[in-house]
């Protein structure tokens, strides 16, 4: 093995796959087969980058030659970068010996788009089936659906991935238009459904025969890139709500796009990463698919965006104040949940601490809730508890005075009065 | 109810449950029970050595399992923790759950219990820190090698993860603070020590008992990680958190770091 040359081509598919942001590798059940190699489970972040992200997987496209030429992805074809492409057996020599060193969880792969969709698919299949046929290799695969590709090899990839996804990058089909032109939307949605039908029939078929192989057992995810195209909040949730619901996604992504391109199309070089707005849209994300929120609680005509100096849940409780103060000792679960700075791992706490006493601010404090937001929220057993009538904003005030976030002087657009 | 005495046991979770037994067989409202190696005997302290019975340690550990399997996990975690005085903390927890009609282990108003729960969670993450944090190295005698040096003694929890993983090698995790390590022969798993001249962290430096292909791979990773660091989001603080500079020296990817 030609290590230098390798490392050479490391270095440039790595750093092209890198604004995937998707890198989990939990969700599977496949376990280690024969006395063989690797296991799947609740996934584990071996290492983090320096910008704080989880790395779990080797993630590395196949090449990055690619014949399309969207304006926001840094492989597209008019871009003046170095190109390179992987051989399928050195990919599956870097994952084996990465994953035997306890190094990654597995493998994600994706490519650019060379000669054809099916083509390009046909490739990153012939990875994953000699990494599970010659290698016995349980260990975790995510394979990227290549627009535009097969029913038949869609069916195939499911063989031997635990999870497949599409990236539908631009929430909205207007922006898609703008930014590629030569993409078409269904392109997207074709293997996103052929893998969903397939997923439910395996699933039907389990349920008679136990022995049914695999197919696809984590599932699908996708990625919407965040402040490309001038998009609302409400585009992107309500965008990710669709998928959530009909295509049985399990993860949705956001990523805040890094500018990489002079287009004029774009948002310019050199301006800022929009993380705190990541960030919103994931706390969005968790209240919807963990704390019983639905979307147009929190967002709808007459608020389009998330408000960027509080996060969601106390958005929401600020607009409700009618629901509120809510009774610790009394509620149900689902309405602790709905109280701002109490998570869901305090709400169990909650309700399996208050079947022997009735709580005081003093328990709920050494649980973990964040009693600086939760306490113009809740009643507990106390006689000292928020009495004034306070309003939204007296509230909102209140609570960004008590807390020193790392965002804190992203959003104080406060003019200071003697600048 | 109300008498006190010293337990003096040897140091293994079987003894330390064998304490609890009799703790429970003579009523003691509390239990001062002490490793043997760190005991110190008190003036007027009445003082009893336990002799380590599995009998009596089942007995105990069936008993907590009856009440609860979220207890019993919490319970073996916890004194894996090696704190001071987590022996009479548990002696405590155990009281608690055997006392109550229902699940005492849940309420996390009593401030026993809920220390007990996140001396718990503290051994699980630093357990899940493990499972991330090991890198193997191989060496020419085939065998994929790895020091640790864990805050908590976390090597009886993770032999099992590791051997369902790597069925297909040899390895060996060693605890350098502990002195002790666990070795896979393709078989079982055993638990051995070393006498270790070298202590193989990821040094700059090259050591002969690994193969050359080991350093070409090391430098392969540590390539990806710079390669899949997106320059525009340096966040060092998140980093930091998430890997601690407690790890790093076993750590190939944050060689020049150290």
């Amino acid at each position: 093995m030609d290590f230098n040359r390798i490392k050479e081509k490391l270095n440039i598919l790595a750093d092209a796959a890198k604004y995937d942001v998707s890198c989990s590798s939990s969700g599977s059940n496949r376990k280690n087969k024969d006395n063989g190699l690797g296991d799947t489970g609740n996934g584990i972040c071996h290492t983090y980058t320096e910008d704080g992200r989880c790395v779990s997987l080797l993630k590395i496209l196949l090449t990055n030659h690619c014949i399309f030429d969207c304006a926001y992805c840094v492989t597209r074809k008019s871009n003046d970068i170095q190109r390179a492409a992987f051989k399928i057996q050195e990919v599956v020599d870097l994952t084996i010996n990465f994953y035997r060193r306890n190094y990654i969880e597995g493998l994600f792969l994706s490519s650019g788009i060379f000669k054809s969709a099916d083509h390009t698919m046909e490739r990153l299949i012939a990875v994953a089936k000699k990494l599970r046929e010659e290698e016995n290799f349980n260990g975790y695969i995510h394979l990227k659906s290549i627009p535009g590709a097969s029913d038949e090899l869609m069916y195939e990839a499911g063989l031997y991935a635990d999870r497949l996804s599409v990236n539908i990058e631009i929430p909205t089909i207007s922006g898609l238009k703008l930014l590629a032109p030569d993409k078409k939307h269904e392109d997207f949605i074709k293997p996103m459904q052929k893998v969903k039908d397939e997923i439910i029939r395996y699933k039907e078929e389990r349920k008679i025969i136990k022995s049914t192989a695999k197919y696809a057992p984590a599932g699908q995810s996708t990625q919407m890139i965040v402040g490309a195209t001038g998009e609302s909040d409400k585009d992107i949730m309500y965008s990710a709500t669709h998928f959530y619901k009909n295509y049985k996604m399990k993860r949705v992504y956001y990523s805040g796009y890094v500018p990489i391109s002079t287009d004029s199309r774009l948002p310019s070089l050199g301006s800022e990463v929009p993380i705190l707005r990541e960030n919103r849209l994931y706390q969005t994300d968790w209240l919807l698919r963990f704390y019983g929120f639905s979307v147009n609680e929190i967002l709808d005509a007459d608020n389009p965006n998330l408000d960027m100096d509080i996060d969601p849940k106390l958005m929401w409780a600020l607009r409700n104040l009618n629901y509120f103060p809510v009774d610790i000792n009394k509620a149900e679960p689902r309405m602790l949940a709905r109280i701002p700075g109490i998570g869901m791992g305090s709400v169990h706490k909650i309700i399996s601490s208050r079947k022997y006493r009735s709580l005081n601010w003093e328990h709920l404090k050494k649980m973990g809730i964040a009693l600086n937001r939760a306490k113009y929220f809740i009643i507990c057993n106390s006689n000292d508890w928020e009495r004034r009538d306070l309003d939204a904003s007296t509230i909102k005030g209140k609570i960004l005075q008590s807390q020193n976030g790392k965002f804190k002087n992203q959003y104080n657009n406060q003019l200071s009065l003697f600048n | 109810m109300n008498t006190s005495k010293t337990l003096v046991y040897d140091g293994s979770f079987n003894g330390f449950l064998t304490a609890v037994f009799v703790g429970f067989e003579q009523k003691l409202s509390h239990a001062d029970i002490q490793k043997n190696s760190q005991f110190q005997s008190g003036l007027f302290a009445d003082t009893e050595t336990i002799f380590t019975n599995i009998d009596k340690a089942q007995r105990v550990w069936n008993g907590v399992r009856k009440k609860s399997n979220s207890a019993i996990k919490n319970i073996y975690f916890a004194f894996l923790s090696e704190q001071n005085d987590i022996e009479a903390l548990l002696y405590h927890y155990i009281q608690k759950l055997m006392g109550s009609k229902y699940l005492g282990a849940t309420d996390f108003s009593d401030a026993g219990i809920l220390k007990i729960n996140q001396l718990a969670h503290k051994v699980g993450r630093e357990k899940h820190r493990m499972e991330a944090f090991v890198r193997f190295q191989l060496t020419k005698d085939d065998v994929y090698f790895a020091n640790i040096e864990p805050d908590f003694d976390v090597l009886p929890l993770v032999s099992k993860h590791f051997r369902n993983r790597y069925a297909d090698q040899q390895w060996i995790i060693y605890d350098l603070k502990r002195k002790y390590g666990i070795f896979y022969d393709l078989q079982t798993v055993e638990i051995i020590s070393l006498d270790l001249t070298d202590i193989y962290t990821n040094s700059m430096e090259k050591s002969d008992a690994f193969t050359h292909e080991e350093y070409e791979y090391q430098d392969l990773w540590n390539n990806y990680f710079k390669s899949t660091t997106i320059k525009s989001r340096i966040n060092t603080k998140l980093h930091v958190q998430h890997v601690p500079k407690r790890y790093w020296k076993y750590l190939s990817e944050k060689k020049e770091a150290v």
